[in-house]
């Protein structure tokens, strides 16, 4: 097994120049700051990369070449990974505390969300040497932490000031001088954000009000609005156990799929109107609701107690189709680039299960050490990603 | 009526904060360790240092008592994400916990 394993890694590292990346994808084994590089035209695991601090929460880009990734650690680490050579070939720490970060549009800058200090970092992906440095001062003029990062056309990022809830756009086509544009008041406590696929609409979370402050990128003249008044906690709501994650809010034909906060529901809403069209009992509440690439299936985790189950949505019949129990404590699922397998990180089972999508048995898995993140590297390739 | 309920409440978890600790059973301190790791660290760090929670290191802990540190995990803190885990956690596990992140016990 060990011999079989060294002559894969040796045949990995020789191959380097010949060997694609577009079935590649890394996996976060978030206790141990290690990374698994894995492909998924077998579904196997090629190699680990280690040395990467405190994964907790970390999330990562690729370059638009889907060679290197970016990853921010929650420690303050960027750290950026060669997949064809299995190895760190940069790490800067720049903060105390980050959550997340974005790629621009044409890979040449990566940007970083912050908690300690709040605020964003942006670096040039090639050399990772830092290129601008943009605290996050509210109306108020105290720091706050960064939330909801993405990337916009352009040399733009945007992202939320979770503490001074707003929403603020960074332009970096003047390095010297990033010209920030503000929106102020936009509600309490936004937690999360994502800009959906087509680079059009920028929707952030609230918690602590209901509803969601939405922003259309293509007028942003017209300013922030609310949307979903009743999206939130409302009157029964149940104490939240982990925290929806916006990314994975699914875009499916004209209907965005949203985890309710609070409620064992996912929302389907009306993209572009912003209504709510319907919402689907679940056995849980939700954390992520993934749409597969086709739009036809709709898959949702849950928050604890209820994470050792995974849902299937039919998007046509908006029923539940299949309860699976994959494994203890699923945090993260990934459709493989045409969607014909997902990916799914059972945390507490210390492995990665692969299934089909149709038959919706498994058909793979794989020991990993407490799983969480998986991304392949098609996602160099889409906005906000 | 409320004081006294509140008296005993107080007198209850002052009794408990300490014999909770032989009260928790070794593989129940395994899986809140584990909690304490990997689900509050969700929020607070793996490594405590904080997230979109407040850090939970040692010394952030010894600014508080344990029974408001007790109360807070039972009953959340409305207005912030904290949520109340009294249906997952007993006040005997809350305890513990609360001596664990305090570095009372290993």
């Amino acid at each position: 097994m060990r011999i079989l394993l060294a002559a894969a890694l040796a045949l990995l590292m020789t191959a380097c120049a010949q060997r694609g990346t577009g079935d590649l994808g890394l996996v976060v084994e978030r206790a141990d700051g290690r990374l698994m590089v894995v492909e998924t035209s077998g579904s196997t695991r090629l190699a680990g990369i280690d040395g990467l601090g405190d994964l907790s929460h970390a999330a990562l880009v690729y370059s638009r070449d889907e060679r290197y990734a970016f990853v921010f650690g929650r420690d303050g680490g960027l750290t950026k990974v060669d997949l064809l050579s299995a190895s760190i070939v940069g790490r800067v720490m720049q903060s105390g505390n980050s959550i997340g970060g974005a790629i621009s549009q044409d890979g040449s800058l990566v940007a970083v969300a912050n908690y300690t200090p709040g605020g964003i970092k942006v670096f040039d992906s090639r050399t990772l040497a830092q290129v601008a440095d943009i605290p996050a001062l509210g109306a108020d003029g105290k720091a706050s932490k960064v939330i909801g990062i993405a990337d916009l056309p352009g040399k733009r990022f945007i992202y939320t000031l979770y503490d001074a809830g707003e929403i603020w756009i960074a332009d970096l086509a003047d390095l010297q001088a990033p010209r920030l544009t503000k929106f102020t008041n936009i509600g309490k406590l936004p937690y999360d954000a994502l800009v959906t696929g087509d680079g059009r609409w920028y929707l952030a979370g609230l918690f602590g009000e209901d509803g969601i402050a939405l922003l259309d990128l293509w007028n942003t003249d017209q300013g922030v609005r609310r949307i979903l008044d009743h999206y939130g906690k409302g009157q029964e709501a149940l104490p939240v156990y982990k925290m929806p994650h916006l990314r994975g809010w699914a875009a499916a034909g004209d209907e965005v799929w949203l985890p309710a906060i609070g409620h064992h529901q996912v929302l389907v809403v009306d993209k572009g109107k912003w209504t709510e069209k319907t919402r689907i009992d679940v056995a849980g509440q939700p954390v992520f609701a993934m749409a597969r690439p086709d739009g036809r299936q709709v898959w949702v985790n849950f928050a604890l107690p209820d994470y050792s189950k995974v849902q299937v949505i039919d998007t046509q019949t908006k029923r539940v189709i299949k309860t699976l129990e994959p494994g203890l404590a699923i945090l993260h699922m990934e459709f493989t680039p045409r969607g014909e397998r997902v990916w799914l990180s059972a945390r507490d089972s210390d492995k990665v299960v692969v299934y089909d999508t149709e038959t919706l048995e498994q058909v793979a898995e794989m020991p990993a050490v407490k799983p969480s993140g998986i991304f392949f590297t098609n996602r160099a390739h889409k906005t906000g990603l | 009526m409320r004081l006294i309920a509140g008296f005993v409440g107080l007198g209850a978890s002052l009794l408990l904060a300490w014999p909770a600790v032989a009260q928790v059973s070794p593989a129940r301190q395994d899986r809140l360790r584990e909690m304490v790791a990997q689900d509050c660290g969700s929020c607070h760090g793996m490594t405590r240092k904080g997230g979109l929670g407040s850090p939970l290191l040692a010394e952030d802990m010894a600014r508080l008592s344990s029974e408001a540190v007790i109360e807070t995990i039972l009953e959340g803190r409305p207005g912030t994400p904290m949520p109340p885990w009294k249906t997952m956690l007993s006040r005997d596990d809350a305890a513990w916990i609360t001596a664990y992140l305090m570095g009372e016990l290993k």
